[in-house]
């Protein structure tokens, strides 16, 4: 790998950007493999990355159905924080924003992490209460939170309409500073071109169709639309198509799987410097760099595989926003979309070996995805290479919703995933 | 924009209904293994394709039915009451 550096921007500049190696090699599938990972996304690629990286496993393939980035990790929000309410919640999202925070250096790949900040304004008394529930929680486990006044809001969010006629008053809210927002392109073009220089293996436009079982059940092999592979292990790390994947290989998940829309506007000057949501409303706001605000709110609420989103959820989105925010309510909608996501009855993720010897998941982040991506990619890593979970990974089994040892962050954290 | 044929009131628009999930699930009886009450409560089909799944027309007359709609075009290939069983499988 070509090491990116301020010298290696001159040099090409002064060539004329001719002279830029592809940032992974396009590669067609070898027979066997001794793990092949399904889906080209953040996690997929983050958990072929840490296979090579911390666990030493190189013969890995990463099979994408599209192209890399084409996905949900093209759809999202690019939103990283970790203002969860249980601990083994905190302890995954932190790990994920700990990582977050090093990454580009770690994959020699700008991502852009931003970390402006995160401002969450409650709408009423019972709002008030949730937040010093949940800041009272994180601080007790070393998140960086603080409780913020009106006045706070106002000031952090200007363009928010915190008036006492509003439609949705302010009375508070909270605030963390190490949130913020990332390139969500970067992070899986860091990844991909990362694992590539450690051996791995990035096949797109190559869907796994089916599996193929030993005769002690175990997995043997993937079935592929470039035709058979061999494996010692696989895993599944397809969002929301975790169900489809799954029925090939013989067993259900506690999934369903809805649209989640997105939207960007027009690119207006700088009018807002942090990343600002409300829970009256679920819907969230920050602005790029190039000067679009992305904003996004609830799920279209009834089982989708269709990567479009229906028009009552963008117009109550739309319309929120507007109303909350006065002076967006001209800015002209540039784009709309939506990625489908795996939503789990208790709002947390999935990270375990499957009813299948030898077949791992990673799955169930519901609406969340993107801010997990390094801890999804680092513990089913761990889980892969050693046979065991990672302690962090542990409580996010999927046998949990047998033994009723639910994290139940919708309720926890009013987290809509 | 759905248009959803309610049994009682006619075709209405999304917004007037509430998705209940996935229809037919028979609750086992009390003295079943934890396996099978986790099954019943929580693992679903999910399928991409037809989807047999109870509405609520939420904002009209309040009742519940049964509509076949197929997760990767929304199109709505059937309605049909509680209690009926769904039709066929489209070929």
């Amino acid at each position: 790998m070509k090491r990116y550096s301020a010298l290696s921007l001159i040099e090409q500049g002064l060539r004329g950007q001719k002279g830029w190696p592809p940032a992974w090699r396009a590669a067609t599938p070898k027979p066997r493999y001794d793990v092949v990972i399904i889906g080209g996304g953040g996690h997929g690629l983050a958990t072929a990355y840490y296979l090579a990286k911390n666990h030493r496993v190189t013969n890995v393939a990463v099979l994408e159905r599209g192209w890399i980035g084409g996905g949900n990790s093209g759809r999202n929000t690019t939103i990283i924080r970790s203002n969860y309410y249980y601990p083994q919640s905190i302890a995954l999202f932190e790990l994920a924003l700990t990582l977050y925070e090093r990454l580009s250096l770690d994959l020699n790949f700008n991502i852009m992490f931003s970390q402006r900040g995160l401002v969450v304004a409650g709408n009423s008394r019972h709002d008030m209460e949730t937040i010093a529930k949940l800041i009272g929680a994180m601080q007790l486990l070393g998140v960086d939170v603080e409780e913020l006044s009106v006045e706070e809001v106002r000031k952090a969010v200007p363009a928010l309409d915190c008036s006492p006629n509003a439609r949705y008053p302010v009375w508070g809210g909270f605030r963390q500073r190490r949130a913020g927002t990332a390139r969500h392109d970067a992070v899986v073009w860091g990844y991909a071109r990362a694992a590539d220089a450690l051996g791995v293996e990035i096949i797109e436009n190559c869907e796994a169709t089916g599996f193929e079982r030993s005769p002690t059940g175990a997995i043997k092999a993937v079935e592929t639309s470039h035709g058979r592979i061999a494996c010692d292990k696989a895993a599944i790390v397809v969002a929301g198509h975790s169900s489809v994947l799954a029925a090939a290989a013989g067993f259900r998940l506690p999934v369903t799987s809805y649209a989640l829309q997105a939207f960007v506007s027009e690119p207006v000057k700088p009018v807002l410097d942090v990343v600002c949501w409300t829970l009256a409303t679920g819907v969230y706001v920050s602005q790029s760099d190039k000067g679009g605000l992305v904003f996004g709110g609830g799920l279209d609420l009834y089982p989708s595989y269709a990567q479009r989103g229906n028009l009552p959820i963008a117009q109550s989105v739309v319309g929120t926003l507007a109303e909350q925010f006065p002076s967006f309510g001209r800015i002209r909608l540039l784009r709309q979309w939506a990625g489908i996501v795996d939503v789990v009855h208790d709002s947390s993720p999935i990270i375990d070996e499957t009813p299948i010897p030898g077949l791992y998941m990673n799955c169930g982040w519901g609406t969340g995805g993107f801010k997990a991506i390094p801890a999804g990619g680092y513990l089913l890593a761990h889980h892969i290479a050693t046979g065991r979970s990672h302690d962090i990974g542990a409580p996010f089994s999927l046998n949990r919703f047998r033994t009723g040892a639910l994290i139940d962050e919708a309720a926890g954290a009013g987290i809509a995933h | 924009m759905l248009l959803i044929e309610c049994p009682w009131c006619g075709p209405r628009g999304e917004h007037e209904f509430t998705c209940g999930g996935e229809s037919h699930i028979a609750r086992p009886p009390l003295s079943c293994s934890d396996v099978e009450w986790a099954n019943y409560l929580f693992f679903r089909i999910n399928p991409k394709g037809e989807h047999f799944e109870r509405w609520r027309h939420t904002h009209g007359c309040r009742l519940w039915f049964n509509v076949a709609r197929d997760t990767r075009t929304h199109a709505i290939r059937a309605v049909y009451r509680m209690g009926e069983a769904p039709p066929r499988t489209a070929p």
